[in-house]
């Protein structure tokens, strides 16, 4: 689907090999392999409990995999936290957004990373003119139009809101964006909007992009590539070009009747 | 490619124009409410305001509701309050009061009672924050336990407070003293709430806890930290007290003082829910209840009066902060 996906497919920007996670006794991950190239966008589909966003979490460092190895641009690298993760420009935006509803969006877009001024410590100011026009500056240079940076978020629209989120993930040097169900409960104009945004991402900003979905047709719409997860395990991948809802809504019931039979 | 993204639900007309107004609005509306009382309360008795006798009166009773309300409104927003602030009130002077007589000079006497209270604010903290229990019941523990422990250390019986005339004066047996303290703390901490990190982080972990954390920010700290912060103020409020009213009584302040400061800090537009609040506010909000008292008082309204208004004016502001303004944000308004 996108030119720069073929032509650098040298280095991955992320490469999971054989990933293992445990809680106790439950397997979440039971070995998860998987590649996003770079400047692609990665679909991830499968139920809930497949281990979805276990991946994710530990792709953003929150959670640490039991076994397997992680490789970050080409690097053997182990996430110690989140904070590491985005030192290495791996940043996630959650499906409950992380926004704080009461602050202005400029205070959203630099939550934990505000501008300050010098100062002794405990009354380093705020620099509110600063993180204001930057706000302004970052979302002008993705397209996200809003009528004030100054409005608190609890006044946008689900779409606005998700487009301030992911807006604050990449002001940050983003190289990674993780997304966790970006389009869920949206109707289909706030929709449209959110998966235009995506692209402009991958296409001008040259980001590699993983996304956790639910929905077949949305997906393959956008992601250059799907990869369908079933109880902790990667059991299908292929280009979004040469499969079809139809496919993998098959394999879904195929794997849905043999648990059927095999249950008592 | 580059279709914007755009409205879809966009917020009202008005609160586009007036984003400020919006956020601002409870302080001015409160405002208002304080500038209309002193009116009425001017009309109906001459001496309210405009003698320095009842001014310095109405100041006194401001100052030490004001100063509290600056701690909980830090621990409200985050969803969290201090039951415990009275009893601290009353319990920093007494470890200045020792540590006086132990030979300490006063201003080294009274730092200890004033880290005395910081400590009972890191317990509540702590057990809070680390061990999960609700704030309301650890304050409401060690509300009982530091009482008791006032009570007992003191045996019951009044002490006075270090000597020292001009220190005395400076802080807080001069009329206009405590006043100035308050104003003088309210500003500190409105600056550390609207123009600081730890300020913005504080709304931020009140308004969304987990997301907070998500982005990295230590919620708990924060809340540790606010738990220690009002416990200090509550602490040097008592001690701002005795030295105002030459006296460290171990029956001073008490719930009565700390449930003052809530409801200033509710009359000011902050809700206990968490996320929002405001120091500015507060103050006016203790300015409210102070001139509700004062005035009533030179009219002739006795306490048990005073009390029925005050819960009257408790719920009506707060139905008006949780209705009208929903509705004034929806935009039916």
């Amino acid at each position: 689907m996108s030119a720069a996906a073929s032509a650098s497919a040298g280095t991955a920007a992320l490469r999971g090999e054989d990933i293992v996670k445990r809680f106790g006794a439950v397997t979440a991950l039971d070995g998860v392999s998987l590649t996003l190239r770079q400047g692609e966008i990665l679909g991830v589909l499968g139920d809930n409990g497949a281990g979805k966003s276990t991946l994710i979490k530990i792709l953003t460092g929150f959670h640490q995999q039991t076994s397997g190895k992680l490789f970050i641009g080409g690097e053997e690298t182990m996430l110690r936290s989140v904070d590491h993760a985005r030192s290495l420009g791996i940043e996630c935006v959650y499906q409950d957004l992380a926004l704080a509803n009461s602050l202005s969006i400029y205070h959203n877009m630099f939550l934990n990373r505000e501008i300050v001024r010098r100062g002794p410590f405990p009354f380093r100011l705020l620099n509110n003119r600063a993180m204001r026009a930057r706000a302004a500056e970052c979302l002008e240079e993705i397209g996200v139009h809003v009528p004030s940076v100054d409005l608190p978020v609890e006044q946008l629209s689900g779409g606005q809101r998700q487009a301030i989120a992911v807006a604050r993930a990449v002001n940050s040097d983003a190289r990674i964006l993780l997304l966790d169900e970006p389009l869920a409960a949206m109707g289909a104009r706030e929709a449209g909007l959110i998966i235009d945004l995506i692209l402009r991402l991958r296409d001008k900003q040259g980001l590699s992009i993983v996304m956790i979905m639910h929905n077949y047709a949305q997906t393959l719409d956008i992601a250059d590539r799907v990869m369908l997860m079933q109880r902790g395990r990667v059991t299908y991948e292929r280009e979004a070009a040469s499969t079809s809802v139809a496919e993998l809504m098959d394999i879904v019931r195929r794997e849905y009747r043999s648990m059927r039979t095999a249950a008592p | 490619m580059t279709s914007p993204v755009t409205d879809a639900g966009k917020p009202s007309r008005r609160a586009r124009l007036w984003p400020g107004a919006i956020r601002r609005s409870s302080e001015i509306r409160i405002l208002a409410v304080a500038v209309i009382l002193s009116i009425y309360f001017e009309t109906a008795n001459h001496d309210f305001l405009l003698t320095s006798a009842s001014l310095e009166n109405l100041s006194q009773f401001i100052a030490p509701v004001a100063i509290i309300a600056c701690g909980e409104i830090m621990l409200m927003i985050g969803g969290e309050i201090d039951l415990s602030a009275g009893m601290v009130f009353a319990f920093a002077p007494f470890v200045m009061h020792f540590a006086s007589e132990a030979g300490a000079p006063t201003w080294l006497a009274l730092l200890a009672g004033v880290l005395a209270a910081g400590l009972v604010g890191l317990i509540n903290g702590a057990v809070t924050v680390y061990l999960r229990i609700p704030s309301f019941v650890t304050t409401l523990g060690t509300l009982f336990f530091v009482n008791g422990f006032t009570l007992t250390i003191s045996r019951g019986t009044p002490v006075s407070p270090p000597e020292g005339a001009s220190f005395s004066a400076f802080m807080g047996a001069w009329g206009y003293s405590e006043i100035i303290w308050t104003i003088a703390i309210a500003a500190v901490m409105h600056v550390l709430l609207r123009h600081t990190r730890w300020g913005l982080h504080t709304i931020a972990a009140g308004a969304n806890p987990l997301g907070a954390s998500e982005a990295g920010i230590q919620v708990r700290r924060l809340k540790l930290g606010n738990f220690v912060i009002a416990a200090l103020l509550a602490g040097f409020t008592g001690i701002l007290e005795g030295f105002r009213i030459t006296s460290i009584d171990p029956q001073a302040g008490g719930n009565q003082i700390m449930f003052l400061a809530v409801a200033a800090a509710v009359i000011g537009g902050t809700p206990l829910a968490g996320g929002s609040g405001t120091i500015i506010g507060g103050l006016i909000g203790a300015a409210v209840l102070g001139i509700l008292n004062d005035g009533f008082t030179l009219i002739g309204i006795n306490a048990f009066t005073f009390n029925m208004i005050l819960g009257a004016a408790i719920l009506a502001a707060m139905i008006f902060n949780i209705h009208v303004v929903r509705l004034a944000r929806k935009g039916d308004l």
